[in-house]
């Protein structure tokens, strides 16, 4: 499977992560050749394998459904770029 | 008398148990060795004022009979782990000036327990990386030096691991997805453990995979190494994965005898290319154990191949996810936005800003490999390759083997920028041996057992069975004791 330059705008795009146009197709070279070498997994017999999903053979724990943590507003904004009147605040979202 | 910050932690814990020192003696002298070391670029966040009141706070615990075995024990703690209101960055810009509201699990044990923080480690962004070379602090630098090269101390947990080599420290946390405590301690000439997956509570500290992310305790010796990680250990509700089990005694089980027991060598693990020092370590470490005792048995592990390419699959798709949170608007870097720009316009350059070139790469092939049309072509194959890979271990410990020695590393620490202009698959080659035990949730240790032609330290590592890491300490503890290995670097810094 090989990428083009669109692909790997595409990937950019999806992943939110501004690349300017002249650098997709370096970008592109670099995902085929990663890809190229994660290609190797298609010689492994799969049929009947499970997909993992979890490494060490557990149930998730279950805990009481109830409000366990809470009313630190100030400590969950206190990171924040820009905070305003108890709101992370972001540029305009729709017109 | 011997420089107090080249003490180990057991050697340290006793001379305070027995009023020889003091937490603030060795902690004055850590930070002293801090202040010289700049060239090394291991602590990238200094907290001597922290570390002196602990000191004092642990000497008053000691005074009164209350002293774990960490207390009083001062340490280093990678940049990975957040800790409350000191910088916790990842080694990444996009976490600049981030001050944690909270304390991670792991350094809470520790400090819970007594330990000293001197401040926060140098290591690979989002520890991504073999060679400490992608960080935002710029290289860590290892204490090793034979010629005029600057050498890596490997990654990502490359300060953690240069800082004990240099004796900054007495023992240092790492993190491990693919290898990242085991190798950079077989670069350093120290001793590195990633306990099994679920051990060690990953609440608060920075994700990067989530299914492979586990810390562990980076240290001068096989015993430090039980007694820092029975204390980071433990079932935390915090992590939904963290396992409910009792921590044993891991200083007390290692008892270094391992007569009778099997241990097996992975015939995949010969690689094409490998240099016959390496080769040759290898076999003088099975006849070590051998000499003490054990059986030696050559066994297979037919995915072997496959492991590092599903690793570069699964991983950078758990990376784009965990990642995902980095958008400039919660915490650490917003890029500064052009007039009309929109919040795709924030996230976009927020994200081009503050994630190096490393970082971006796996983020991107992650989204690829998860993105609708490819999901099962690389994700769910790599995942049931995966499954392969848990089982062949599996197999040979269903057929009685205790435990895998194999080498640590593909070779001895390559010097800083020779891997700049090749490709990244080759430097994803380091991990060739360490990422299978990720993979699989194993426990896995790297312990210093000799030095190259050039006067470089290599390492072997021992995979040992889910949550027995009392009994592969034991056998690291054989080979530790047969293999001798006193060597340091010479200072130059």
């Amino acid at each position: 499977m090989s990428i083009d330059t669109s692909t790997a705008g595409r990937v950019a795009k999806l992943a939110r992560i501004k690349v300017e146009d002249d650098a997709l197709p370096a970008l592109a070279a670099e995902f085929n050749n990663i890809l190229g070498f994660i290609e190797q997994l298609n010689e492994v017999d799969v049929d009947g394998v499970e997909p993992m999903t979890s490494v060490t053979p557990q149930r998730l724990k279950r805990r009481v459904d109830v409000v366990s943590d809470g009313s630190q507003q100030q400590a969950v904004l206190k990171n924040s770029p820009d905070a305003r009147e108890g709101f992370f605040a972001v540029p305009k979202v729709m017109e | 008398m011997t420089d107090l910050n080249t003490l180990g932690l057991a050697e340290a814990r006793d001379a305070l148990r027995a009023g020889s020192t003091t937490s603030k003696e060795l902690t004055e002298a850590c930070l002293k060795a801090i202040e010289g070391a700049g060239a090394l670029n291991a602590f990238v966040h200094h907290t001597p004022e922290i570390a002196m009141e602990q000191a004092a706070a642990a000497d008053a615990r000691i005074a009164e009979g209350d002293a774990p075995a960490m207390c009083g024990l001062p340490i280093g703690i990678k940049d990975l782990f957040c800790t409350k209101g000191v910088p916790s960055q990842a080694g990444s810009r996009i976490l600049e000036g981030f001050l944690p509201e909270y304390e991670s699990t792991v350094s809470g044990n520790l400090l819970g327990s007594g330990a000293v923080m001197l401040g926060k480690l140098n290591m690979d962004e989002f520890a991504m990386g073999s060679s400490n070379e992608t960080s935002v602090y710029g290289n860590a630098i290892n204490p090793w030096k034979v010629d005029e090269r600057q050498l890596t101390p490997g990654g990502s947990s490359g300060g953690s691991a240069a800082a004990v080599a240099a004796d900054l420290c007495l023992a240092a946390t790492g993190t491990d997805t693919g290898g990242s405590i085991r190798q950079p301690a077989a670069f350093t000439g120290t001793v590195g453990i990633k306990p099994t997956y679920g051990r060690c509570s990953r609440w608060g500290v920075v994700a990067f995979a989530s299914s492979l992310d586990q810390a562990g305790p980076m240290t001068k010796s096989v015993r430090d190494a039980a007694i820092m990680l029975e204390t980071m250990c433990g079932y935390d509700p915090k992590d939904s994965t963290s396992a409910d089990l009792a921590v044993p005694n891991f200083e007390a089980l290692m008892t270094g005898n391992i007569r009778g027991k099997k241990i097996g060598l992975p015939k995949e693990y010969r690689m094409d290319g490998m240099p016959a020092e390496i080769d040759k370590l290898w076999a003088d470490g099975a006849d070590m154990l051998r000499d003490a005792g054990a059986e030696i048995v050559d066994i297979s592990l037919p995915h072997t191949k496959y492991a590092l390419p599903a690793y570069y699959v699964i991983a950078p798709a758990e990376a784009s996810s965990n990642l995902a949170r980095y958008d400039g608007v919660r915490y650490g870097h917003r890029a500064t936005l052009d007039a009309g720009d929109g919040i795709t316009e924030m996230y976009e350059k927020t994200r081009a800003e503050g994630f190096g070139p490393e970082v971006q790469r796996r983020v991107m092939i992650g989204t690829y490999v998860l993105s609708a049309g490819f999901y099962d072509a690389y994700y769910n194959r790599a995942r049931r390759v995966r499954t392969l890979i848990k089982k062949d271990f599996e197999d040979v410990f269903a057929a009685g083997v205790d435990a895998i020695l194999t080498p640590a590393t593909p070779s001895s620490a390559f010097g800083l920028g020779e891997m700049t202009d090749v490709d990244p698959v080759q430097m994803y080659l380091n991990d060739v041996f360490t990422v299978t035990v990720n993979m699989a949730g194993l426990p896995g240790i790297s312990v210093p057992v000799g030095l190259d032609s050039k006067g470089l330290p290599m390492g072997l590592q021992l995979i040992g069975r889910p949550w027995e890491e009392g009994d592969l300490l034991s056998s690291a503890y054989a080979l530790e004791k047969a293999a001798g290995f006193i060597a340091k670097p010479t200072k130059w810094w």
